[in-house]
């Protein structure tokens, strides 16, 4: 029942919103949703541990062999958990923002939250397609109608790239399809299908690309610099925050352990575009001027360290990303509120052009150092623990010979990630004001409050993270046991 | 048998009205009779009831399939003439007999889905043709109409040429018109064989519309009144498509693996110029035509793959691509200017039109949630399953891709762009229907049980 609760509280107050007449109703009714969401979702991993609630299987498609399969597993939870608590930090850190047609807005923002929720939670590989596009279409919508100047052709640009990858796996899926045991596109009889090895390979490059978009992974980047820089800050948070995981669950659930072969085979080669994309996305974060360009080029070299580590298959490397899942998507949340409120006092989102904010609001400055620092890793923040065990796994992987020579190069990206985050911190707080931020004012208390409770929880999991790795660990079991007992050698 | 001999009636019928009443709302009124009970009638048949036992001697034969595929067809007229009716009244003084024409065509296409000889086939062709060549014309004062008009004349008068002469050849080559008994024994591709069946499908594909056959359908959509445009570009293609995808696999299953990649090629020719023509118009109207030849490009896959999942799926997408295409030419119809500028800041200034026009283009477009989506699924499903032509399914993914490019565009100057858009007074009815139709798109969409069930009902 509860997964089901996920997915259409979201839906259904979304499809209320647009009909919602003032602001400040759709407003407050969004955060509202989401609270309700939240409390649910929270619900979901603590309170509630009969399996029965935690699964829902409703007949759809029978003719087809398609049903409303949804589960709440150890990845689902954390992933639900992040998507439930982005979106009231969200709404609460946009609250002082306006926006034109405000109750299009929210609803849209409430229905890709229903469309994340799915792809998190879908056991059934049609299901899965459904919800993955149906995530992407209001991400569409929010950014060609709030966001920057060249919107029209940029969230195009990110559309077409989107859609092409989708419809790459449907063709796998189909595919899968008609290999499954009785034809059908259960996640469980996924893992059944009997596929040569000569199958899997080509079938693992359909799966990929489609993954490969959205997380994304060099070269299939371009498009996110520009969306993230020209959609409105509320939608950048879900799509860098929230959005780039279906990527990776998608490859964690849905491509290495049905195509398990392949992906042994194919793993050094996607590992060393993870590399390259990690470090060249560093080198030109540290080339921007542009506060959103830069957090998106960092971005890509996280998700990119992630990505490698599911790929070198080992189970440090996949519980490291687990918690990374969540931690990132907190961080660059986070990372995202200080542009967005920089940018709605200055008008600018210009390095150079701003300079000495800690002089005139040091609570903005306190909060986004944690978090920055949080970005780049430092211990006891929640990313230490994460990337400790993505390069532990990396580095330990059994699978991979590249092991070693990946760890030491994507290691790399770690401390130029330290030269452009502490550089940024250090140009737009510190030093002298200039006339933009002479007259500076500090955040607002909700303000405070959203950045205030991100601080705790980076604080919170870098300190004591056994339950986040408790929650997760039946999973990777599960997916590494498939994976492992079909090991070639 | 029901449907045909109704249709043919009614058709004198609305020609009688018209010779003793001027009144439009007569000739409006009597068609939506007509139309219903032709609706009531095929029902009736589809559930085993025939009100009409004529022995045709073999040339007809009413299956499930095409008795379904009517169902559809009738439906979607129905709907079509609710929504367009008063439309119609607006392109010439002779409002009867454009009803009559329409009742002809359906007689045709109602042929075309059950016939089981060639004589039929061409009958029924012809039948559905020359209604449309009038149709096409209508429009007298019209200059580009008469070109429109004219061309397509010539044009479908060169294709029904084409037809004849591999009728005959397989006449000679196999001594019958009955299509069960041509594919009987005969496996390999005699010289004699060879050429008909390539002629027969070329004058096929001319009629589809399909690559390198289509050169006349942008001139022709665009030339025609757009609301017999939106007639032409959905039911009366999906008719022929029945009608191809029958004679095929009857006549020529056999000796599919010699025709598939050509067939194939076709089909990979008709998507790429269809949708990268389409890019490059200035008006939605051509846009839609061009968009409609790369949709029959969708609809050649079962054509291709020759399987039952086909099969299901082009009726299947019969509707998934009648309903929304019927719908955007309604709203097409209310405006005054056809370019895409035409439709900046529509969302504004009619929030409601504009919204369903979203649901039919991202339906078009084949996005979850929307009964196209289960269209192309349906299509690359029995593609796939077929399994030889997976280079075939890669190029329709591309091109499906490219297709969201110019859909898009209309959604982007109805929301995204400012502007005054001038269109015609649109009444709560029209509105009503509007939001109907999306709402069933979005139906068939989320839940195609409902429609499949009906596919696995009265086929399997």
């Amino acid at each position: 029942m509860i997964p089901v609760l996920l997915i259409v509280i979201p839906l259904l107050s979304g499809l209320a919103t647009f009909l919602i007449k003032q602001e400040k109703g759709a407003k407050t009714w969004s955060l509202f949703s989401s609270l309700i969401t939240l409390v649910i979702s929270v619900l979901g991993i603590t309170v509630v541990k009969d399996q029965s609630a935690l699964s829902a299987n409703l007949e759809w498609l029978p003719m087809l062999g398609s049903s409303f399969a949804v589960t709440l597993d150890g990845m689902g939870q954390i992933l639900c958990l992040l998507t439930a608590v982005a979106f009231p930090m969200i709404f609460g850190a946009t609250w002082n923002a306006t926006y034109k047609n405000a109750k299009n807005f929210y609803a849209l923002m409430l229905l890709s939250q229903a469309g994340l929720m799915g792809v998190f939670l879908a056991y059934d590989a049609l299901l899965f397609y459904f919800f993955w596009e149906l995530a992407l279409i209001p991400a569409y919508f929010l950014c060609s109608q709030w966001g920057g100047e060249k919107r029209i052709a940029v969230t195009m640009k990110f559309f077409i790239y989107t859609f092409v990858g989708s419809l790459f796996m449907l063709i796998g899926i189909i595919y899968v399809y008609f290999h499954t045991p009785g034809q059908s596109f259960a996640l469980e009889d996924f893992y059944k299908a009997a596929l040569s090895p000569k199958e899997q390979d080509w079938l693992f490059w359909l799966f990929f690309i489609a993954f490969a978009v959205k997380m994304p992974i060099f070269p299939l980047h371009t498009w996110q610099p520009d969306t993230y820089e020209q959609s409105p800050t509320a939608t950048t948070m879900v799509l860098s925050g929230v959005m780039v995981k279906m990527g990776l669950l998608g490859v964690i659930r849905w491509l290495a352990p049905v195509l398990p072969m392949a992906t042994w085979q194919q793993g050094d080669t996607v590992g060393l575009l993870c590399v390259i994309g990690m470090i060249y996305a560093s080198i030109l974060a540290m080339q921007q001027d542009d506060l959103k360009r830069l957090i998106a080029y960092s971005s890509i070299a996280h998700v990119g360290l992630m990505c490698l580590a599911i790929f070198v298959t080992s189970e440090k490397g996949m519980q490291g990303v687990m918690i990374q899942m969540f931690n990132h998507g907190i961080n660059v949340i986070g990372l995202w509120i200080v542009v967005e409120l920089i940018e709605r006092q200055f008008k600018t989102r210009k390095i150079s052009e701003l300079g000495g904010l800690a002089q005139k609001a040091p609570a903005l400055a306190i909060l986004l150092v944690v978090v920055a620092l949080a970005n780049v890793a430092l211990p006891l923040t929640n990313a230490f623990i994460g990337e400790f065990l993505l390069f532990t796994g990396v580095f330990t992987s059994s699978v991979s010979k590249m092991g070693p020579v990946f760890t030491a190069v994507a290691a790399l990206s770690i401390i130029l990630s330290a030269v452009y985050t502490l550089n940024m911190i250090q140009r737009v707080f510190y030093g002298n004001t200039n006339q933009l931020t002479a007259n500076a004012r500090d955040i607002r208390p909700n303000e405070k409050l959203v950045l205030g409770i991100l601080v705790v929880a980076i604080l919170v999991i870098g300190v004591y993270p056994k339950p986040f790795l408790e929650l997760t660990q039946g999973t990777v079991d599960a997916i590494m046991s498939k994976m492992i007992i079909k090991h070639p050698i | 048998m029901n449907a045909i001999v109704i249709s043919a009636i009614w058709g004198v019928v609305m020609m009688f009205s018209g010779a003793f009443s001027k009144s439009n709302a007569t000739a409006r009124n009597l068609s939506v009779i007509g139309i219903l009970l032709l609706f009531a009638v095929n029902l009736l048949e589809l559930y085993g009831t025939r009100l009409f036992d004529v022995n045709t001697t073999g040339m007809l034969a009413f299956d499930n399939f095409g008795l379904l595929f009517n169902t559809f067809a009738i439906g979607c007229t129905a709907v079509y003439f609710l929504l367009n009716g008063r439309d119609m009244e607006k392109v010439g003084l002779h409002v009867a007999e454009y009803y009559a024409l329409i009742f002809f065509v359906l007689a045709g296409i109602f042929i075309s889905s059950s016939f089981s000889s060639l004589l039929l086939l061409f009958l029924g062709i012809e039948i559905i043709s020359i209604p449309l060549y009038i149709l096409t014309g209508t429009d007298k004062r019209n200059l580009k109409s008469n070109e429109a008009s004219l061309k397509y004349f010539l044009m479908g008068s060169f294709s029904t040429g084409i037809m004849l002469m591999g009728i005959c050849l397989i006449y000679g080559a196999k001594g019958t018109f009955n299509i069960e008994q041509i594919a009987l024994g005969t496996t390999a591709l005699t010289p004699m064989i060879g050429a008909g069946l390539l002629l027969l499908m070329f004058s096929m594909a001319f009629k589809v519309s399909a690559a390198p056959f289509h050169f006349w359908t942008p001139d022709v959509y665009d030339g025609a009144p757009t609301v017999f445009t939106s007639f032409m570009a959905t039911i009366v293609k999906a008719g022929l498509f029945i009608a191809f995808i029958r004679l095929f696999e009857s006549a020529f299953e056999t000796m599919h693996p010699q025709w598939q990649t050509l067939i194939a090629i076709i089909t990979a020719a008709t998507l790429i110029i269809g949708n990268l023509t389409a890019v490059f118009q200035q008006s939605v109207k051509r846009m839609l035509a061009y968009s409609s030849i790369a949709q029959a490009g969708f609809m050649l896959f079962a054509l291709v793959a020759m399987n039952g999942i086909g099969r299901e799926g082009l009726l299947y997408y019969t509707l998934a691509y009648s309903v929304p295409t019927i719908g955007i030419f309604a709203i097409l119809v209310r405006m005054k200017d056809y370019t895409f500028e035409g439709f900046n800041g529509l969302a504004k200034h009619q929030p409601v039109l504009a919204a369903v026009t979203t649901i039919f283009l991202l339906s078009l477009a084949g996005i979850p949630a929307t009964a196209g989506f289960m269209g192309k699924f349906y299509m690359l499903s029995a593609a796939i399953q077929n399994g030889h032509v997976m280079w075939l399914v890669i190029v329709g993914i591309l091109c499906a891709a490219i297709s969201v490019y110019y859909y898009f565009r209309v959604i982007q100057a109805m929301y995204f762009k400012d502007g005054e858009p001038r269109e015609l007074e649109t009444s709560g009815f029209h509105k009503g229907l509007l939001v109907l139709m999306a709402a069933f798109v979005v139906f068939i969409g989320i839940f195609p049980q409902w429609v499949i069930q009906m596919l696995y009902d009265f086929i399997f």
